[in-house]
């Protein structure tokens, strides 16, 4: 972290629908330069949360506040702060790509020369140069998701929210998002990001807030997270009954858990406390790997499937 | 993340603050308009010389002379009014919903320092702004017809203009209001479709009876638009409820502000309640 003024600040921050409460009195602290994750099982509350933050909704109880303003009366001065690449499509199908970027840019009071400009610097950096001139409805789902990106720069945010912005990308069009995170970082513009890809968030997140039910069950750097909650290495193998007891006395402080025909071990032993157990017992389908932030999440959400 | 079916928070109902940011969304919907050029003239330039040769010198050939003049003379500064009706309340319902609930243009725009009320207000004033279009199409057509003969016409765009914003707030109402785009089949059916017929456009109101006259007068906002119009386009109003064309078209002009004003204001809270929960 660069410095630890904060930037954005949530003090019991709620929003309740009819009879559901999607954000339960939330307290959370974001700091400038800093690039903070919003993990979450689906209807967890990220992206509540995130709308919050640019007005889209308003809160039913709490503070929230953008770079000192509060959303409950600047609203205005906090979006020309925001730069925001929302999870649904909503490009402007009526422009070609070049004019969805200058159109926008005229939302923001961007002059018209300089709007051209800045257009055209987004869609060399991401590679959307030749596609200048076509209708939005010719783009392919990976270059939509990287045209909104481009348009949630145009205003040269400080602080950028990206609600699942990878979500059905190519691998290469997933790096190309990624770089533009990384760069973004170094230029100290505070980045929130919203994501199902656990290596996405380990990769980019300085910070990491798991949200489920609408509250924040656990938060920390990945590292932090990863060491506390699933520690240093996992073995994976095919489920057998016969192997349990052995297994038990040979990592009798070790978590154990069953998912399907397959089965876990958590060690938060140094690296090499599995070799040994392996070389001992022949077995097959074998592996182990370091523990991760996917780990983390499924332990802390449960692996219960959601309701959409 | 799907959001559950949402209350919304109560946003207070308000006079809206608007800056110059308004114009940002009306000059969006201008550039597309531009951009569509082609096919939205021709329709507008074809419908007023269907009527005008069906209505007016057709059927208009067995009706006898209404106040003094030929019925086509009568027919024409309707069919001005109905141009400042159809222009706004098809481009506030039908489009802006498109453009709110399929294309989430709005949504996209929220997000910038624009704010609901603008984007709203935008969409109003260039619902306004599809009316006077519409409207000067027509003017040119009957004017080429040589059915113009007060140079008060040239009061006509304002009129537009502003009885074009009145149907594009009402409609907003109805955008605000609407689950799905067929929804749009009841007003248009319940409320244009009678409209149409009932406003003293095809006939005096005069033909139909006083408590007839007497709805049509406080109810239907196109019966002002074209008493407004007939008073532009020919100077000749013909007398409803025993008020006198001066009087009539001082009336008309006070309830069409009257009215503006009032759906201005309710289009743009009942919308803002429905896209910021």
């Amino acid at each position: 972290m660069v410095s630890r003024e904060v930037l954005i600040e949530a003090k019991g921050l709620t929003k309740k629908y009819d009879d559901f409460l999607a954000v339960d009195h939330i307290d959370f602290e974001v700091y400038r330069g800093e690039c903070v994750g919003f993990l979450g099982p689906n209807g967890a509350g990220k992206t509540t949360t995130v709308r919050m933050m640019y007005c889209f909704l308003v809160p039913t109880a709490g503070e929230l506040t953008v770079a000192g303003l509060s959303v409950k009366s600047q609203c205005r001065e906090i979006k020309a702060l925001i730069g925001l690449a929302p999870q649904e499509d909503n490009l402007d199908p009526d422009f070609t790509v070049l004019k969805n970027l200058t159109v926008y840019c005229r939302y923001f009071d961007i002059p018209k020369e300089e709007a051209l400009k800045r257009a055209e610097e987004q869609l060399k950096f991401f590679q959307l140069e030749e596609k200048r001139d076509v209708p939005i409805l010719a783009l392919s789902t990976g270059m939509k998701r990287r045209l909104i990106f481009a348009r949630a720069l145009l205003n040269q945010p400080q602080i950028l929210l990206l609600d699942e912005p990878t979500t059905g990308l190519d691998p290469q069009a997933r790096h190309l998002v990624w770089d533009e995170v990384r760069h973004l970082k170094k230029q100290h513009v505070t980045i929130i990001l919203t994501t199902h890809y656990m290596d996405e968030a380990q990769i980019l997140c300085d910070r990491i807030l798991i949200v489920d039910h609408g509250k924040i069950i656990e938060q920390g750097s990945p590292a932090e997270l990863i060491k506390k909650h699933v520690g240093e290495e996992v073995l994976e193998l095919d489920y057998d009954e016969k192997m349990i007891p052995l297994l038990k006395e040979a990592f009798p402080q070790s978590r154990m858990e069953r998912i399907g025909d397959r089965m876990q071990i958590f060690t938060d032993q140094p690296h090499g406390v599995f070799e040994g157990f392996l070389q001992q017992h022949k077995l097959q389908n074998v592996s182990i790997r370091n523990a991760n932030l996917e780990d983390v999440f499924l332990k802390l959400t449960g692996r219960g499937l959601r309701a959409e | 993340m799907t959001t559950p079916n949402l209350r919304k928070s109560p946003a207070k109902f308000s006079i809206p603050h608007l800056t110059y940011r308004v114009w940002t969304v009306w000059h969006r919907n201008l550039d597309v308009f531009i951009k569509t050029i082609k096919v939205n003239f021709l329709p507008s330039l074809l419908e007023p010389i269907l009527y005008l040769v069906a209505f007016g010198f057709g059927l208009g050939g067995f009706v006898q002379n209404i106040n003094g003049q030929p019925y086509i003379n009568f027919l024409a500064p309707a069919l001005v009014a109905i141009a400042v009706m159809n222009g706004s309340f098809f481009e506030c319902t039908y489009a802006s919903f498109v453009r709110m609930y399929f294309q989430k243009t709005f949504d996209a725009i929220v997000a910038t320092p624009v704010s609901v009320e603008e984007v709203v207000a935008g969409e109003l004033l260039w619902g306004a702004t599809r009316s006077t279009i519409n409207v000067t199409i027509v003017l040119a057509v009957i004017a080429a017809f040589g059915l113009i003969t007060s140079p008060l016409f040239l009061l006509v765009p304002i009129i537009a203009f502003f009885g074009g914003l009145m149907f594009a707030a009402i409609a907003m109402c109805f955008t605000a209001l609407a689950p799905n785009i067929d929804f749009f089949n009841y007003p248009a059916f319940l409320f244009i479709t009678p409209m149409l017929f009932l406003s003293g456009t095809f006939f005096p109101l005069t033909a139909l009876p006083t408590a007839v006259q007497a709805l049509a007068m406080t109810l239907l906002p196109l019966t002002h638009v074209v008493n407004l119009c007939r008073g532009a386009v020919v100077s000749t109003v013909e007398p409803i409820l025993g008020l006198s064309t001066e009087m009539l078209l001082l009336v008309s002009l006070v309830w069409l502000i009257a009215v503006t004003a009032f759906f201005f204001i309710l289009a743009i809270n009942m919308m803002k309640k429905r896209l910021i929960a």
